[in-house]
């Protein structure tokens, strides 16, 4: 555990002192990139205040929200947002970013070879019951080969960094990951309200992923050469991602449907039905849940779907992203065996670190699980967004013996890892920085040339000492800066005025 | 060959540039409808504001005893029972808290605002940025300040900043909306919707006006026909197009005829009729866009003809919930144009 760390040149920053890692000061001094951006924050002192203000009434106008689920109906609210960004090193993001890339590669692979020949398993990598037992796993896909040979095209993994300071997987998300939209909407209120900053420090531009994903998305399309039709398709304006459905839509110039705006004929041609009548689709970035895509194959009972969606697919008709059945590799269990799959499918040692991670399936691990619950972290294996997380630290003797018992009722259902501490970055709480819990998740499009944001959407849990930073359990967000600290532009001094010149002398 | 040709031939030869490759434009039916209704709630929120704030004008105007009262209001509006749901007795302050803050009133400003935004919100990448942030604004600040917008010594600044909000909504799409289709159905709903509120003011108030105005001395006389006027916006416009003649004749003839001001029925269906050509298939609508067109034509009423008037505005109210229901059947989703027939 690293010193708590403080800088005492500023009384507003004084008193901050982190538990663990920091993103933005060690010991001594800022970490590398970060020394531009703490002097700038360091010089407006109480002025960060009137820009926290000044972003929140930005996000308020725009109309930037979330959506909770609630007991009395849905709530739209504010997008949460901290105005101090989290900077990381442009050299660190690098090699991060191709790790991302080399961990989709392989995972693409398997879910390809889980599909086709299934050799993975053969080869006993990866324990066939584990794979054939996971809820995400899609009969319905094998033996199809999706354009490219790709699955998951557009996925979100879960990055931490634990007290030792090396950026680990938490898990990867490859169904529907959300989140870009408020990446890059993080970006146009900090670019609101931090001009000056701007202008003076060297960071990356995030603004070019909608057409990254437009590009990756066109050329996914069942009939090169003409101008393809590409549609978002959203559950609907109920659902919590629904603001980032529309944001994408638009910033892609796609479509924004529901199942019911789309129809498969008897040709097996997806439409999607106009005011001018019924025009063909060729690629459905789909956001909503495989189960869910086509009543027909999967739920009957289901009104999102578009009956015949599948069969469409299984044609070659239209193209979806992601690929129906691509889950199978974001459960969890199998998250345990991705440095095994990098190494069985690309020959390559893992580039990017993962948690050690215990697969209670197997005995020995099981075992030692029991033993040892006050201490690690259990996690179901297929939950999304912090629901069903037992956290061994802080469980009550009735929480153990509740999980104790699920583990040993259903071992293929959980996994376990020791508790990772996650970083601390400077925080507003009551108009002071103080240190809150951060993770990150960088978006990756596996298309022709991968492609990975700059940055990510960074998450903070914004009460003190949490772990939890889901949007719809508190969580807040930041902008995330990847800066160059190569590049020495130097701190912003007072605003430059601009000499008027007169026309005479 | 001339010149020229061996020019191009002796040119070397270039990569032929990219062809710029827009997808066809396309409006969902879904979506379609959404944006028409963005444009009815819109329209609506603006006259119901305005007829709150002339109302009162004329209210404050008229002596006592005239006794004009505001159930007047809320037949305008067609809210008469939905009124009588909840209050016993027609009073200002209900009347005004109805029709300018209640959520319990489809038709309030505060609910027809809601109901915008909802619709836009659904629609808002379709929409340029600034419409819907506008709209979102506009629907967090009536939400907050309704209640006492209501209050006579606020009423005015309120509505009036309703409609400029209003305005700036609409004159956003004006100036940066491509013409395109979904245009068309925001602009179709506007038009509908206004030549609906235009007719019914004409209705009531000229009946009320008629009525209560008979033992009035004259300049109190002028002054009802002007706030009917102005109850749709359309003083200044009138007496710009009059001069100063002041009579209940050419205010009737003006907001029905008049092919210059917009919030006349008469351009209200002339422009809906322009916009509906532009719609594909569009054989229906525009046969229902001119059969309500039509019953213009037969009303001309050189004295005033409170039968004639209230048996038109009958029958136009009839023509446009047929416009409606045609557009909702050849445009909308669950309409005959559903069925799944390859394009």
């Amino acid at each position: 555990m690293t010193e708590p760390t403080s800088i005492a040149s500023d009384p507003a920053w004084a008193g901050y002192a982190a538990p663990g890692w920091d993103e933005m000061l060690g010991p001594d001094e800022p970490r590398p990139g970060c020394a531009g951006v703490m002097t700038y924050l360091e010089r407006l002192g109480d002025g960060l205040v009137g820009r926290q203000e000044a972003a929140e009434l930005a996000i308020a106008s725009m109309g930037i929200s979330f959506t909770v689920y609630a007991e009395k109906g849905n709530i739209d609210r504010a997008w949460p947002f901290d105005v101090i960004p989290r900077v990381i090193d442009l050299h660190e993001w690098q090699r991060v970013a191709e790790g991302l890339v080399q961990r989709l590669q392989a995972l693409n692979l398997f879910i390809g070879d889980l599909y086709g020949d299934a050799k993975v398993l053969a080869d006993g990598i990866v324990p066939a019951e584990i794979v054939l037992g996971s809820p995400n796993h899609r009969p319905e896909c094998v033996g199809v080969t999706p354009p490219k040979g790709t699955w998951a095209h557009i996925s979100g993994s879960d990055l931490v960094r634990g007290s030792d300071g090396v950026f680990r997987v938490l898990e990867d998300n490859l169904r529907v990951p959300s989140g870009v939209a408020y990446m890059l909407e993080n970006r146009q209120i900090s670019k609101r309200v931090f001009a000056d900053a701007f202008r003076s420090l060297d960071i990356l531009p995030v603004d070019g992923y909608p057409i990254a994903l437009q590009r990756m998305l066109a050329s996914l399309t069942p009939r090169p050469g003409d101008v393809p039709v590409i549609a978002v398709l959203t559950p609907g304006i109920h659902n919590s991602a629904y603001f980032e459905h529309a944001f994408l839509a638009s910033q892609m110039g796609a479509l924004l449907v529901e199942g019911g705006d789309l129809v498969v004929g008897d040709d097996d041609v997806c439409r999607v039905r106009t005011v001018g009548g019924l025009v063909r689709v060729d690629v459905i970035y789909r956001r909503v849940d495989d189960l869910f895509l086509d009543p027909e194959v999967f739920r009957p009972d289901s009104l999102l779907g578009v009956p015949g969606l599948m069969r469409s697919w299984r044609r070659g008709k239209v193209a979806i992203a992601n690929a129906p059945g691509a889950g199978v590799a974001d459960d969890k269990v199998v998250y345990a065996y991705v440095p095994e799959l990098i190494r069985y499918y690309l020959g390559e040692e893992p580039k990017l670190a993962s948690v050690p991670t215990y697969v209670c399936l197997d005995d020995d691990h099981r075992r030692y699980v029991l033993d040892h619950l006050t201490e690690l972290v259990v996690k179901p294996a297929n939950e999304s967004g912090g629901t069903g997380i037992y956290i061994g630290t802080q469980a009550s003797a009735e929480e153990t013996d509740q999980i104790r018992r699920a583990v040993t009722a259903e071992p293929r259902n959980w996994i376990a890892q020791p508790v990772v501490e996650l970083s601390t970055a400077p925080t507003l709480c009551d108009d002071v920085p103080a240190p809150r819990h951060v993770d990150l998740r960088p978006f990756i499009l596996s298309g022709e040339r991968p492609y990975v944001t700059n940055g990510g959407l960074t998450r903070v849990a914004l009460r003190e000492g949490s772990l939890v930073v889901n949007s719809s359990q508190g969580g807040g967000s930041k902008d995330t800066w990847i800066v160059d600290p190569d590049v020495t532009v130097g701190p912003p001094g007072p605003p430059v005025q601009t000499q008027v010149q007169g026309s005479g002398v | 060959m001339t010149d020229l040709d061996a020019l191009v031939k002796d040119a070397p030869e270039k990569e032929a540039p990219a062809p710029i490759l827009l997808p066809p434009a396309m409006l969902l039916s879904r979506v379609a409808e959404n944006v028409y209704w963005a444009g009815r709630y819109l329209e609506r929120a603006e006259g119901t504001a305005r007829l709150v704030k002339t109302h009162t004008e004329l209210f404050v105007d008229l002596p006592r005893s005239v006794g004009i009262g505001w159930s007047p209001l809320l037949a305008v509006t067609g809210s008469e029972e939905a009124f009588h749901d909840g209050y016993d007795r027609v009073t200002e302050d209900d009347v005004v808290a109805f029709l300018l803050a209640s959520t319990d009133n489809f038709g309030s400003v505060v609910a027809s605002l809601d109901q915008a935004r909802e619709n836009l919100r659904i629609t808002r990448g379709l929409l340029p940025r600034r419409m819907w942030e506008v709209v979102n604004e506009t629907r967090q600040w009536v939400q907050v300040s309704a209640v006492a917008g209501c209050a006579r010594g606020n009423r005015m600044m309120w509505t009036e900043e309703v409609i400029r909000r209003c305005h700036t909504v609409v004159g956003t799409a004006a100036s940066t909306m491509s013409r395109d289709l979904t245009y068309a159905f925001l602009e179709i709903g506007r038009l509908v919707e206004r030549a609906d509120m235009t007719s019914r003011v004409l209705d009531v108030q000229t009946g009320i006006l008629m009525r209560s105005g008979r033992d009035l001395p004259q300049p109190y006389r002028d002054l009802t026909w002007m706030a009917m006027l102005r109850s749709v916006g359309a003083e200044q416009m009138y007496r710009r197009q009059m001069g100063g003649v002041i009579s209940a004749g050419a205010a009737i003839q003006f907001l029905l005829h008049d092919q210059a001001f917009p919030r006349s029925v008469e351009y209200c269906l002339t422009e809906a009729s322009r916009q509906l050509r532009d719609l594909p298939n569009h054989d229906a609508a525009l046969a229902a866009g001119h059969d309500a067109h039509g019953l213009l034509a037969a009303v001309w009423p050189s004295e005033v003809d409170l039968d004639g008037i209230h048996r038109f505005v009958d029958d136009l109210q009839l023509a446009l919930g047929r416009l409606h229901g045609v557009l909702a059947a050849s445009y909308f989703p669950n309409g005959p144009a559903a069925d799944p027939q390859p394009a």
